[in-house]
């Protein structure tokens, strides 16, 4: 089978399986509605924090109120598209465990479009719907002289930050083959990333930035190609370029975790339960 | 067996049972020491701008970020405790078997959490705050008296955190799903605690209001008394009153909760 043919095979079965998800979630239609509003109040809380960052204090980093705004919207919403394809990986563990994993194996279709689509939950737009509303009154506010390059830059970057989120989710759910209550792992790249690229490079110590640039490189979901839209010095001296790389270093993590996936799938040894 | 023995089994019992997942327990010391230097960073970057800000110096806000980090877990800030098992043994109808049981249902998942509290304190929150104390300045007192002083409010904390956290457990023997009552009390938990931001920084009535909740008593009162900041005296009859009207409101829900118990014949 060639690899694109395994690719709409297993885009077909992510979308048959998420869509009896939303299907069952939707039986519900007033409870739905109030986790997708409880889901809302949630991850707004983490922006209702930089506001009251901003009612003591008039920049943060260097970045004022909309700029961090606009750093914020990148990262959540992108995050949120990656969180709502990918979320489910991150209970990959509880398969391995209580040996539910081996039931993905004997179907006609790919482990990791069955693991992805697995419980999707439709609330989760929550967050992306949160994120997209940040970075709504974020272009607005902001003070930029858009050039074209500079438009089209914004849909590149969510694009290429979802994928670059998305690789995390199965590179960590590759790692909760190997150890299998060790979930919080992945919460920390995760969550811990999209919360780290809520703010400017610059309030964060030289190492760690050089962390999420060069080895998991989160700074190209927002920081780098942000610094370009603001007209900022770039994180570490990079090259002007770099704002541009962002797709590029999307398909390389997207490389390297289809690559770790199918390393973690070989070393799978089942419960036998 | 006296009943004070029985519920020491307890609390032992809920010690080991968290014990026993030590990837898990590696991965959360992981997560906490990430997420405290996330925070650690804006925090520095904020006080730079705002020194003083909230009445802390720079070395203040650092430790509180790290003790924040330390007891998230064994406070259970954001849930995660025993009331998802409650939960679940309400909407199944296993809570019938508990009622029949020689001991308290209160006292016992008390003692239960306690123990459980205890594990993830020593087991989760010393390493990240070891960690956080190694690499940043931190502001710590000498006064073995003032750590006794912490250790008395975190306690209190822990029942304040279990009062909570019973009430809104048994909210399952009238919703069932109790999904969006977990998720309003991660909501509250990591807003009111402190956690986002330490209360003292929250302007005006805004302030006031979540200083007067009972979730101040999770975080903030037990950093303000290590980095005396805090007369421990005040600290403790407001934890304590807290947690006495929670406890009192927990037994009354119970009662009322457990007259409405039908068990289906079997």
């Amino acid at each position: 089978m060639g690899e694109t043919s395994r690719l709409a095979d297993g885009l077909r079965a992510y979308g048959l399986i998420a869509g009896m998800w939303i299907r069952s979630s939707l039986a519900y239609r007033a409870s739905f509605a109030m986790t997708v509003l409880g889901n809302l109040l949630l991850s707004g809380l983490d922006f209702v924090a930089i506001l009251l960052m901003f009612s003591r204090v008039d920049s943060l980093g260097g970045y004022a109120l909309p700029e961090v705004a606009l750093l914020y919207g990148l990262s959540v919403t992108s995050f949120g598209l990656a969180d709502l394809m990918c979320n489910s990986l991150g209970q990959l563990g509880q398969r391995v465990r209580d040996g539910t994993l081996d039931t993905l194996f004997v179907r006609p279709a790919p482990v990791l479009a069955q693991a992805a689509a697995d419980r999707f939950a439709l609330r989760r737009v929550a967050r992306l719907t949160q994120g997209a509303l940040v970075l709504g009154y974020a272009l607005v506010a902001v003070d930029v002289d858009w050039t074209v390059l500079k438009v089209l830059l914004v849909p590149v970057m969510l694009v290429s930050g979802a994928a670059i989120f998305g690789a995390v989710f199965v590179a960590g759910a590759s790692f909760q083959i190997l150890v299998q209550d060790a979930a919080e792992v992945q919460s920390a790249f995760t969550y811990g990333g999209t919360t780290m690229l809520q703010y400017p490079p610059s309030v964060f110590g030289k190492d760690l930035v050089r962390g999420v640039t060069f080895v998991l490189p989160l700074a190209f979901v927002n920081w780098v190609p942000v610094a370009y839209v603001l007209g900022r010095p770039y994180p570490l001296g990079l090259p002007e370029g770099a704002a541009f790389a962002s797709p590029l270093v999307a398909v390389a993590c997207c490389a390297l975790a289809g690559s770790a996936w199918r390393a973690g799938l070989r070393s799978y040894r089942s419960t036998g339960s | 067996m006296g009943s004070g023995r029985l519920y020491a089994a307890v609390a032992a019992g809920g010690f080991r049972r968290y014990a026993t997942y030590r990837a898990a327990t590696a991965a959360g010391v992981f997560t906490n020491t990430v997420f405290g230097l996330i925070l650690v960073y804006t925090y520095l970057a904020l006080w730079d701008e705002r020194p003083h800000l909230g009445g802390y110096d720079q070395a203040q806000a650092v430790t509180y970020v790290w003790l924040g980090q330390a007891l998230l877990a064994a406070l259970a800030i954001q849930g995660g405790g025993f009331e998802i098992e409650l939960m679940e043994r309400i909407r199944t109808g296993e809570i019938a078997i508990d009622l029949y049981r020689p001991a308290d249902l209160q006292l016992w998942w008390l003692a239960n959490d306690l123990g459980r509290s205890l594990f993830q304190l020593l087991g989760r929150g010393v390493i990240p705050f070891v960690f956080g104390a190694l690499f940043f300045p931190v502001a710590l007192p000498h006064d073995p008296l003032t750590w006794l002083a912490f250790l008395v409010a975190v306690l209190l904390g822990a029942v304040v955190s279990f009062g909570i956290r019973y009430l809104v457990a048994l909210s399952a023997f009238w919703l069932l799903d109790g999904k969006g009552m977990l998720q309003l009390l991660m909501i509250t938990g990591v807003f009111c605690s402190g956690m986002t931001l330490p209360l003292n920084v929250f302007p005006g009535v805004l302030g006031e209001v979540v200083r007067a909740l009972p979730w101040s008593a999770l975080l903030q009162l037990p950093a303000d008394i290590l980095m005396g900041k805090a007369d421990p005296l005040g600290a403790y009859v407001f934890a304590a009153a807290w947690a006495v009207a929670l406890l009192a409101a927990g037994r009354l829900l119970q009662s009322s909760a457990t007259r409405r118990v039908v068990v289906q014949g079997g």
